[in-house]
């Protein structure tokens, strides 16, 4: 019964499967996983928009949407509705293929990276041996969608909005790709499945998730900070800035077309939460051993959407950087620390098992944490300003 | 140390979060048009005609002395004075609006109208529900749609009202004093010979 529950979905597609012919089986098993991931990642992003307004709403003291429907969970299909029947405007000057473009490859993209997530025990489309390689490689081509876009619109904020987009994806791809080496280095796998399978063991009831070490809650730290900057959440939801460049990258678009970017941010977040909760937080695995029981899937996703209550939640918190303090947290801080992150995890694979391991390594990222802390967002004192030629 | 401002931050915000369930006074939204809340006394929108007696079109208060419509800075304001003349509430004989029109969709609320009137006959009211499908005649009020009690002047603007009743009352005794000083001055006027004026250019 609990492997049947757990294993459910491949129960389910084998079982339709096996209705057609042997030689089309392969062929027709595929297309009804990539069917579900396609059908059911956008009725996820329904229900994280209602309760991104809702939660927004409350973190405000506010209601948030409560007309359509109850609790306003019809909202996602009014406004879809909406997005649907609204005209779809491109501007004369536009490159009107590339403005057509931009969006489909956007969403192509991000739809991409989900093919290598393992979902749950066995649920996993194509079980690469590189997956987190063709993650990363789906991951920045999203970039090339934003650029698109941005050029395309001719329009002076799109621009603005696409160039500060790809400033700021660049510059924490490297981290988001550093910080899961570190995990790579440890678990010895670019397979997601296999980084899953080393986490998925317990010790006293508890599981060995790479969160739970000192290099991996480092790294997780660095990896969030960069996911929340690859996908243009706040508080680095510069490209889009809505009080300084009217939308950003997606100014010049309307109607379904402005659904299809809105939608991308929001895939874009699963997905990056998915490759976050399977490197440091075990995937699909329980959190507790007596829990192992509960079908696989519903960990992964519970995980996935208390990632996006977080993403929520800091939305609701925190104002929005400036280009400069972006890109000098990004190159002065966080970079320098998941490069010594790296060397941390070297030591940590080298020093063997026993407890002088966990001691060296906190200790060595807690001191240059403070310390880096210090130094390398150090500013200089605010004084009033002086005016030396106006004297 | 680098992220407790975050940390504190969140917190913040979580304690909004749950608080929100539990509290009924952390949730300042008024859900329109179920639930309202009284107008503040000084809440203004639109003027209106302020009137004495019972009769609106008798006890309308403005002389159309048409100041207002000059002064009115989007020109909102059309008004038709009357060739006769027509005793007031007091009874003095006076002036009025044939025609008295303010097409809200042009005013803009600045209550220039109010403040230049010598005659206290026009006042801002605080209705806000005006919308209507016609965009011409539903949003150009006549003199009869602006005319308003004086009884309704009080409910909506209590003080500012009880303070211009004072001054008119105030007027009034003056006026009455100047009126039968001046039925005693011509008594004695008529009796006596009314003296030369004094000598200026010999």
């Amino acid at each position: 019964m609990i492997v049947w529950m757990d294993q459910f979905f491949v129960l389910l597609r084998n079982w339709l499967v096996g209705f057609l012919p042997v030689s089309l089986q392969g062929f027709a098993g595929v297309l009804l996983s990539v069917v579900t991931i396609v059908l059911l990642f956008p009725a996820l992003f329904a229900l994280a928009v209602w309760l991104e307004r809702k939660g927004l709403g409350r973190m405000q003291n506010r209601l948030g949407p409560n007309r359509v429907g109850p609790f306003g969970l019809l909202q996602p299909i009014a406004d879809g509705i909406k997005s649907l029947t609204k005209e779809d405007i491109v501007p004369l000057s536009a490159d009107a293929p590339v403005h057509f473009l931009a969006p489909v490859v956007l969403v192509v993209a991000v739809f991409m990276g989900f093919a290598v997530l393992p979902m749950g025990r066995n649920m996993v489309l194509v079980d690469m041996d590189a997956g987190l390689l063709f993650y990363f490689a789906m991951g920045a081509s999203t970039e090339l969608a934003v650029f698109m876009a941005g050029w395309s619109s001719r329009n002076k904020y799109s621009l603005l909005g696409a160039m500060r987009a790809v400033a700021q994806m660049i510059s924490y791809e490297v981290v988001l790709l550093l910080s899961s080496v570190a995990v790579v280095m440890i678990s010895g796998s670019l397979s997601l499945t296999k980084i899953v399978e080393a986490q998925n063991h317990y010790t006293w009831g508890l599981p060995h998730w790479y969160i739970f070490t000192p290099w991996g809650l480092a790294g997780f730290i660095m990896y969030a900070i960069a996911a929340t900057a690859e996908t243009n959440r706040s508080p680095f939801d510069l490209p889009e800035g809505e009080s300084e460049l009217v939308a950003g990258y997606h100014t010049e678009y309307s109607g379904f077309k402005f659904a299809l970017f809105f939608l991308g941010e929001y895939l874009a977040m699963f997905s990056i939460s998915g490759l976050g909760s399977t490197l440091f937080l075990g995937g699909w695995s329980a959190p507790f051993s007596f829990l192992t029981w509960v079908p696989s899937w519903i960990w992964f996703f519970s995980k996935l959407m208390l990632s996006v209550f977080v993403f929520i939640w800091m939305r609701g918190t925190l104002p929005r950087l400036r280009q400069d303090q972006l890109m000098n947290f990004a190159w002065k801080f966080v970079l320098p620390f998941t490069l010594l992150n790296l060397m941390v995890t070297a030591l940590w694979r080298f020093m063997g098992e026993g407890w002088e391991r966990w001691v060296v390594c906190s200790a060595i990222l807690v001191v240059v944490y403070v310390v880096m802390a210090r130094v390398s967002l150090y500013k200089e004192h605010i004084r009033p300003r002086r005016y030396r030629y106006a004297d | 140390m680098l992220g407790e401002g975050i940390l504190k931050g969140m917190a913040e915000t979580a304690r909004n979060f749950v608080g929100s369930y539990f509290s009924a006074e952390r949730m300042t939204t008024v859900e329109y048009p179920e639930e309202r809340i009284a107008p503040i006394e000084a809440a203004r929108v639109f003027p209106f005609l302020v009137y004495d007696t019972e009769n609106w079109e008798a006890g309308l208060r403005c002389v159309a002395c048409q100041i207002c419509e000059k002064e009115c800075p989007p020109k909102c304001i059309f008004i038709e004075k009357s060739k006769d003349k027509k005793p007031d509430a007091i009874g003095k004989p006076q002036f009025y609006p044939t025609r008295f029109d303010i097409d809200i969709s042009v005013c803009m609320s600045c209550q220039i109208c109010v403040e230049v009137c010598p005659f206290e006959a026009i006042k801002m009211d605080n209705v806000f529900e005006l919308a209507t499908d016609d965009r011409f005649g539903g949003l150009l009020l006549d003199r009869k749609e602006l005319a308003k009690s004086n009884e309704y002047y009080h409910g909506i603007h209590p003080t500012e009202a009880a303070r211009v009743d004072a001054r008119l009352a105030a007027e009034k005794v003056k006026a009455d004093a100047k009126s039968t000083a001046a039925v005693v001055a011509s008594a004695v006027k008529g009796a006596e010979r009314p003296a030369p004026p004094a000598a200026g250019g010999v």
